[in-house]
């Protein structure tokens, strides 16, 4: 059923498909998967980055490093967020130096998300260098920051928002595209 | 739920939902000071001061090191070096203090309510630290938070607290951020120290510490405040190490996995035997890394969000 407003971006086989080519892109870039970890940026990178965790597991049969970062704490607008939320996990279990970070997002926006997400890092190590995933690219960036893997490029109004919904069943995933103003990275 | 909170005065009026969310707060602070560069630009270019007005140490400096681990500027003032000494008023230092544009004062006083009152007169947040026989509030949580990261729980677990009831801040605290998520408390201490009242709090109350003692989970031991001990609360402190201090063959009656927790600092010998203070059951260098841990989730939580402007 679609309500009005709501346009379908991407379905469950669609995301698949779409993660898989970057899979690919990653592992052929990188030259297998020897050198990489993993980083979700919390919440939408999470489950993504597990999503490419398990492919490049059957892809390569190596089990890359995944850990997530909650970039709350390095908001460049922290002071305007208004209520403190709850934070969410932050979990680098291994060391990232000398490694080749894949960050991953769900929808890259303004950059501003990233950028934090860099700094996070940056305190975790000193890692070879870091490349960012993205299911969706929405454009209207704020800062000097691009994509190394981006799964669609979703041209959007400020008064639109990207929906990712990664949870249970493949068939029940979708990635939409809403007439509701805020929210989207 | 979002954090609504302008000061943390007291944990009376804590919701457990309050309590749960500074402890998840914590979480991801404690989580902070396992990497190799323990800060995070939550709070760059707030101030935090540290108003004290009693002397301590381990507060005092737990507080800056958290405001610190959050890149927020903390500057320390104490009663002997400041114009307290010169005849100045809470309410004047405190002014003097805001004008410089603080985001959260952090407060420890002689006097109950001095937090409270500073609330009521200042625009920036107030953290009580200590307030007289009051409460104190960031202990409260900080115990919680040990015994939970200890035992994974606390609803329906026997704790004893143990000393001088009456006049310990922590008590007020403990027992409402352990009282509220359900900690089955009990309090021992003479009878001169141990104030009937605090049995409408549903702690049980009892001057035997077999008695309090016996299956707990946890034994909560106080500090005998012997600058406090000029009024004769009990006759000797022999008399009291003996029949209220906790050694081997009094924990021995504990559950077997029984921690020992100690708000600091330790009068070694009175309240608690030296081998127990370090044995493997005694959690009470835990509770100071906590410290900081729940300490750095105050002062985001009060500073981080815009709500501190208005």
């Amino acid at each position: 059923m679609k309500k009005p407003g709501v346009k379908t971006i991407l379905d469950g086989k669609g995301v698949e498909r779409v993660l898989s080519r970057l899979t690919h892109e990653i592992l052929e870039k990188n030259r297998g998967a020897s050198e990489i970890v993993l980083v979700g940026i919390a919440s939408g990178g999470i489950p993504l980055s597990q999503l490419i965790r398990k492919k490049i597991l059957a892809i390569e049969g190596v089990e890359v490093p995944t850990g997530f970062v909650d970039i709350s704490m390095y908001r460049d607008d922290l002071a305007r967020a208004g209520y403190q939320t709850r934070l969410k996990r932050t979990e680098v279990p291994f060391s990232i130096d000398e490694r080749k970070v894949i960050l991953v997002d769900d929808v890259l926006f303004t950059g501003r998300t990233i950028r934090a997400a860099m700094d996070a890092l940056m305190d975790f190590g000193r890692p070879r260098n870091i490349q960012l995933a993205v299911l969706i690219d929405r454009g209207h960036r704020e800062l000097p920051i691009r994509a190394d893997y981006v799964g669609r490029n979703v041209p959007t109004s400020h008064s639109e928002t990207v929906r990712v919904l990664i949870e249970g069943d493949t068939e029940e995933w979708k990635v939409v595209l809403t007439e509701e103003p805020g929210k989207g990275e | 739920m979002e954090w609504r909170r302008r000061h943390v005065l007291g944990l009376y009026d804590f919701r457990p939902e309050e309590i749960e969310f500074v402890v998840d707060t914590a979480r991801s602070m404690e989580e902070v000071l396992t990497r190799d560069i323990k800060k995070v630009p939550a709070l760059r270019g707030k101030t935090v001061v540290n108003l004290f007005f009693e002397a301590s140490t381990r507060t005092r400096t737990s507080f800056e090191m958290a405001g610190k681990r959050l890149s927020a500027d903390v500057v320390n003032f104490s009663s002997s070096t400041s114009s307290i000494t010169k005849g100045e008023t809470l309410l004047d230092t405190a002014r003097n203090i805001e004008a410089m544009k603080p985001s959260v004062i952090v407060i420890r006083h002689a006097a109950s309510g001095a937090p409270h009152f500073l609330s009521r007169h200042v625009s920036c947040s107030i953290v009580n630290a200590g307030d007289g026989a009051n409460e104190h509030p960031t202990q409260g949580l900080l115990d919680l938070y040990t015994i939970l990261k200890a035992k994974g729980s606390v609803a329906g677990r026997k704790i004893a607290i143990v000393g001088d009831i009456l006049h310990s801040r922590v008590v007020r605290s403990d027992l409402h951020s352990l009282g509220k998520m359900g900690a089955k408390l009990w309090l021992c201490g003479p009878a001169t120290l141990l104030p009937r009242e605090m049995g409408r709090t549903g702690a049980t109350l009892t001057c035997d510490i077999r008695e309090a003692v016996k299956d707990a989970d946890v034994v909560i031991m106080l500090r005998i405040q012997l600058e406090r001990q000029k009024t004769a609360y009990f006759p000797s402190l022999r008399e009291y190490s003996r029949m209220y201090g906790l050694n081997r063959s009094v924990f021995s009656l504990a559950k077997e996995d029984a921690v020992i927790m100690h708000p600091g600092p330790i009068n070694r010998g009175i309240e608690l035997s030296d081998d127990l203070a370090d044995c493997g059951n005694s959690l009470v260098l835990r509770q100071v890394e906590s410290g900081v841990a729940v300490r750095m989730a105050i002062l985001y939580l009060l500073a981080g969000g815009s709500h501190a402007a208005h």
